[in-house]
């Protein structure tokens, strides 16, 4: 029963999330649909895969502010390596991963050798990636690479107009492969881990270093691979793109139940985070007359009312643990 | 919940060693271990040898070496010279890793664990059983379950370690790191924290670990448990080897004076109440003071020149009792009259503004703070009293920083050093000194002894008779009794968080004390 209480957050995230759908649903009759369903995956597969990463590393105890500013980065870099320099894109992916990757780890390594506060390290890498890909071009370029028409052409026809497209399979891929390495690896320990005492760990004799490293390794890389499913779903690359989404991954994160403060928190709930997110924006284009403003404000207002919730489920199970601590047998 | 444990597994791979290769082999042989900071010399030198088999204690002051000594040769702190050599062989770890992988493993006294991690993954954490890379989460839980079960414990381990006491939290601790295979286990003041038959436990343990031969360094400040449990001393006196024997070797009194390197007489002297002043007038009085849940409702006068001691059990009301005096915790019954006039209190400014002071029995969570120097930690509470509208000049505070280093022996003398890198007593006589700062009429001393040692202990002892002579009004929460009855005009003891019984004069005695934190009814004497 105890173990079941650290449920309760991503219980009532994805309660908010089936409570949400259901009220666009009585709406908007259309809503209840497999195609908006699908549709949902694919607008947010991006947000999605950064957001995965994103909960690894808060959940370490840390924030990566710079994972937009790598998503803006890699769909420039993409298109100049395949349109300008006409590198094929498979290449230039597994390139970019790897660019992304180093930059994650050298970020990583000065937060941890430095001991420098990842906010402000990842803060100074999110102005140098963004400063890069304005440097590399400031125009939007498109790409006509024939893998692009091909990908996006490519998806998994369900029925009813209903398509899983790539970008949203990616997504899948990532978000199951994040939850297989958090919750059922030994590096995935690690990470609550560090989130939990990051002195202690190390006094267990767990590789702090190493683990803070791949902690942001993974969570560059996986922008990258974000600004791969972005430039897809774009069709160009622009330096400008991707702006502000290392705050609605954070949002997301938050949302579905991390604790900005490391160490509780799952996978699973920073996806429904991303998906309560895309219900907003869904409902207000089946709206049509709101502003688009209007999701920055109830994801606002969500935020808030999961931190206040957070917070009284947090003083609740303090409340309930001291209790019998007085009493000891 | 922790009953007395059964012997253990032995662990896997590791082969007793026979009790004629005691004499002639040891296992842990360290040369020469030196280590300074800054200037300043915490190791010196030091030798220390530990033979399979054997339960070594390792002593000293405040500040005499012992956790520098642990931290170098766990490689978690990096020596300046030395070697050391286990079975035989030379070593170097670099990290506390490195250490767990040579075969030393540590336990301290802050348990150091992940409280977020399920008990499993605490015991298996960084060697979690796996299977094609994935934790096998089921076979890892059971492993726990009998692991514990060997030490006497029974738990659900897939709980997160926090929801348990810090009792079991250590016993976990002591079991990760049993069953990492060490052939050296330290354990760093382990018993802190720990009630007796708690104590007991973890000695029964450590016997257990010892026939095994693990070789064990067992740092503690209680004496008892030195001559109940160990076979030798080695004794550390500022960053030196002071000396080391066999424990039927070394009397306590030989003991005390290595540690002490002076004799220790005027402090375990019995007050003379005869010499005590006249208590003077009332400072405060509190009239059916109490909160629902929390404490009882009691009656408590505190005079000036006086000395109220609080006692009983861990968990039987005494800092709650404390907390509600000071405002720290607002109370739901009762009155307050401070110098003769109806207060109420609902915030430690408001107890502050009134002239009283309060050092807490948490020193690092709720008294120091780390990162701020000697002096910034001294001037804290004078600088709260005044306002952030009328800083302290800095001359005043550098006055007031060397008068109170200089009056406390603070060591070292130095105020611009940040306080967490000072030892457990000398942390504890610049809180003292925060609250002297403020000039308060009433100090509230919440185990003002505990987790330090001897020497320190005389020393806070005196100044506590010191600033009673001088009309201090005192409430002085403590466990040790013995010390207790030496200061104490007055003794209230407490039990199920209440008040009790109330010793004034000759009747304070520890004799006394203890039947009264003993005389509980049937049906709370097991919950006791």
């Amino acid at each position: 029963m105890r173990s079941l209480a650290r449920l309760t957050p991503v219980l009532a995230t994805t309660a908010v999330f089936l409570a949400g759908f259901v009220l666009c649903s009585l709406a908007y009759p259309n809503f209840a649909s497999l195609r908006v369903v699908m549709n949902l995956l694919t607008d947010n597969a991006f947000l999605g895969i950064v957001a995965v990463g994103m909960t690894f590393v808060i959940i370490s105890g840390g924030i990566d502010l710079s994972v937009g500013s790598v998503i803006g980065f890699t769909t420039v870099f993409l298109a100049l390596a395949i349109e300008r320099w006409g590198v094929p894109p498979l290449i230039a992916f597994v390139l970019v991963l790897v660019l992304c990757a180093g930059f994650g780890a050298a970020m990583g390594a000065i937060i941890q050798y430095a001991e420098l506060p990842p906010f402000i390290v990842t803060l100074a890498g999110m102005f140098l990636a963004r400063g890069v890909s304005f440097l590399l071009s400031t125009e939007s370029l498109p790409i006509t690479a024939d893998l692009y028409t091909h990908l996006s052409d490519h998806a998994l026809r369900l029925g009813g107009g209903a398509r899983l497209t790539v970008p949203a399979i990616v997504m899948l891929a990532v978000v199951i492969g994040g939850m297989v390495l958090l919750h059922l690896t030994r590096f995935g320990a690690n990470v609550y881990a560090l989130g939990g005492s990051r002195a202690a760990t190390g006094l267990m004799g767990i590789n702090v270093a190493r683990s803070t490293v791949l902690i942001y390794t993974l969570s560059s890389a996986l922008a990258g691979l974000s600004g791969i499913v972005f430039s897809l779903y774009t069709s160009s690359g622009y330096s400008l793109s991707a702006v502000g989404v290392e705050l609605d991954a954070i949002a997301a994160v938050v949302i579905g139940g991390t604790l900005l403060s490391g160490g509780y928190g799952f996978v699973f709930g920073s996806f429904i985070g991303v998906l309560i997110q895309g219900l907003i924006q869904t409902y207000i284009s089946f709206d049509g007359t709101l502003s688009s403003w209007w999701a920055k404000i109830a994801t606002g207002l969500l935020l808030f009312a999961f931190i206040a919730f957070q917070q009284l489920t947090l003083h609740l199970a303090r409340r309930s643990r001291r209790a019998p601590a007085g009493v000891r047998p | 919940m922790l009953p007395t444990a059964p012997l253990p597994p032995p662990a896997a791979g590791h082969k007793p060693q026979q009790d004629a290769s005691q004499q002639d082999a040891p296992l842990l042989q360290v040369t020469g271990f030196s280590k300074s900071f800054a200037g300043f010399v915490a190791l010196d030198g030091v030798d220390f040898t530990l033979h399979p088999g054997e339960i070594h204690a390792l002593l000293g002051e405040n500040g005499a070496g012992k956790s520098t000594l642990i931290k170098t040769m766990t490689g978690v702190v990096a020596r300046d010279a030395g070697t050391m050599r286990l079975a035989g062989a030379a070593i170097a770890p670099r990290s506390a890793e490195e250490a767990v992988k040579a075969g030393i493993a540590t336990v301290y006294q802050e348990v150091n664990l992940a409280p977020n991690l399920s008990v499993a993954q605490n015991l298996y954490l960084g060697r979690q059983p796996t299977r094609f890379g994935l934790v096998r989460e089921g076979e890892m839980r059971r492993r726990a379950s009998a692991l514990l079960a060997g030490f006497g414990l029974s738990i659900d381990v897939g709980a997160p370690l926090e929801t348990y006491s810090v009792a079991i939290q250590h016993i976990v601790a002591i079991a990760r790191a049993v069953d990492q295979s060490a052939r050296v286990l330290i354990l760093d003041e382990p018993t802190a924290s720990l009630d007796a038959q708690e104590v007991e436990v973890l000695f029964a343990v450590m016997r257990q670990l010892k026939a095994r031969g693990i070789g064990i360094v067992f740092v503690t400040h209680f004496l008892d448990q030195v001559y109940a449990v160990c076979d030798r001393i080695t004794v550390l006196r500022n960053g030196r080897l002071a000396g080391s024997a066999p424990i039927a070797q070394m009397p306590r009194l030989d003991l005390v004076r290595l540690m002490l390197g002076r004799e220790l007489s005027e402090a375990t002297a019995r007050r003379s109440h005869a010499a005590a002043g006249p208590a003077g007038a009332d400072v405060a009085v509190f009239t059916g003071l109490g909160k629902a849940g929390y404490v009882a409702p009691f009656d408590l006068t505190l005079r000036a020149g006086h000395v109220v001691g609080l006692a009983g059990l861990l968990g039987s009301g005494r800092t709650e009792t404390v907390r509600l005096v000071f405002g720290a915790e607002p109370a739901d019954a009762g009155t307050a009259e401070v110098a003769g006039r109806r207060v109420t209190l609902t915030c430690p400014r408001e107890a502050m503004a009134l002239g009283f002071g309060y050092c807490p029995e948490e020193r690092k969570t709720e008294g120091i703070v780390a990162d701020l120097t000697v002096r910034e930690n001294i001037v804290l509470a004078l600088q709260a009293k005044r306002g952030a509208l009328a800083p302290l000049p800095r001359r005043e505070q550098d006055a007031i920083a060397a008068r109170f280093i200089r009056l406390l022996d603070i060591r070292p003398p130095d105020p611009e050093r940040p306080i967490g890198l000072l030892s457990g007593g000398n942390q504890q006589k610049a809180l003292l000194a925060r609250w002297l700062a403020t000039e308060p009429r009433l100090l509230i001393l919440d185990e003002p002894t505990r987790g330090i040692d001897v020497g320190a202990h005389a020393e806070i002892i005196k100044l506590i008779r010191d600033l009673c002579r001088q009309g201090m009004a005192l409430l002085v929460v403590s466990s040790e009794l013995e010390e207790l009855v030496t200061y104490a005009d007055e003794v209230i003891v407490l039990r199920d968080r209440a008040h009790v019984v109330r010793l004034t004069g000759d009747a304070v005695e520890v004799s006394a004390i203890l039947a009264a934190i003993a005389d509980a009814p049937a049906g709370a004497a097991a919950a006791a």
